[in-house]
């Protein structure tokens, strides 16, 4: 196991997760799903993972009458992922 | 074999990264088709006003540097400003079509944060150009007209190129160069104006087509 490789983003709609929030300041629930194409139930237990390991923040706020859940990375979060980045990168280049 | 398996794994592992980064952040679904149609409008466009002018003022009048409101009759210039609305509308109309078409193919919203962030983006210098040129049109100064559009709508290429395919920052610069040519040629607007809106929209929607819509 190379250091810094994350068993976190095993899971190919985390790695999404992360790299959508990672060039988005903010992004809400719909376009996520919209984005990486899942269903309502798998994001949110992967958000909710995420978020338990403090890498992602929650936002909510009222548009109008209608409540909209927002994603945000946290610094951890963006760290752990820059970390993975340069495992992956590692592997890659060695032989 | 597992550290081969393993490199072909992180390889993946990045290009989904890659796909998800540009896809979340960039509105990917323009079509190449709708510059080509633009294109074809534009030089129609191009080649009515032409018509127009060349049937109603004697050469030397479209010559100038210095159009008197005068030296343009109201009704040609009605003429010529109906035209280009309409050239614009069926323009924006086969763009938005033929964009439409490409993000329902892609599953990427055609009304989704990207494309928001891609038209605001756009339509700032776009408008900012749009109101320079009443203003020219106001002291009635019809040949800086055709090099201001060009400048500013590459500017507004430029500004989006961020938020889309990244070919457009190359046309952009390219209507910038042509704009600032043009404001040395005052009088040859209507050709600057087919090279800029037409021929470069065709040979860039011809290449992203290719590049990106084919397959």
């Amino acid at each position: 196991m190379i250091e810094g490789l994350q068993k976190v983003f095993e899971s190919r709609v985390r790695l999404g997760l992360m790299s959508i929030l990672m060039v988005n300041d903010q992004m809400d629930f719909n376009s996520l799903k919209e984005t990486l194409k899942v269903t309502d139930g798998n994001l949110a237990s992967h958000l909710l993972a995420l978020e338990k390991k403090d890498m992602i923040e929650v936002h909510k706020e009222f548009v109008g009458r209608k409540p909209k859940t927002s994603y945000s990375a946290t610094k951890l979060g963006k760290q752990l992922f820059k970390n993975h980045l340069t495992a992956l990168e590692k592997l890659i280049n060695s032989n | 074999m597992e550290k081969e398996k393993a490199q072909k794994d992180s390889i993946d592992q990045l290009n989904q990264i890659k796909a998800m980064m540009e896809e979340s952040s960039k509105f990917i679904s323009l079509s190449g088709l709708s510059g080509v149609m633009a294109g074809i409008t534009a030089l129609a466009g191009a080649a009515y006003g032409y018509f127009v002018i060349k049937s109603n003022l004697d050469d030397s009048l479209y010559d100038g540097f210095y159009f008197s409101l005068n030296s343009i009759t109201v009704s040609v210039f009605w003429q010529l400003l109906i035209a280009a609305a309409i050239t614009l509308i069926v323009a924006v109309s086969f763009g938005f079509l033929f964009t439409l078409q490409k993000a329902k193919k892609k599953g990427q919203s055609m009304w989704g944060k990207t494309s928001q962030r891609l038209l605001i983006n756009l339509m700032i210098p776009l408008i900012a150009g749009g109101v320079f040129s009443l203003a020219l049109v106001y002291h009635g100064l019809f040949g800086l007209i055709a090099p201001v559009t060009l400048i500013f709508y590459g500017l507004s290429l430029l500004n989006a190129s961020k938020y889309t395919l990244r070919d457009i920052r190359n046309l952009g610069i390219l209507e910038i160069v042509l704009g600032l040519v043009a404001s040395f040629y005052i009088g040859y607007g209507i050709l600057f104006w087919a090279i800029g809106f037409g021929i470069l929209h065709i040979i860039y929607g011809g290449l992203m087509y290719f590049k990106y819509d084919r397959a």
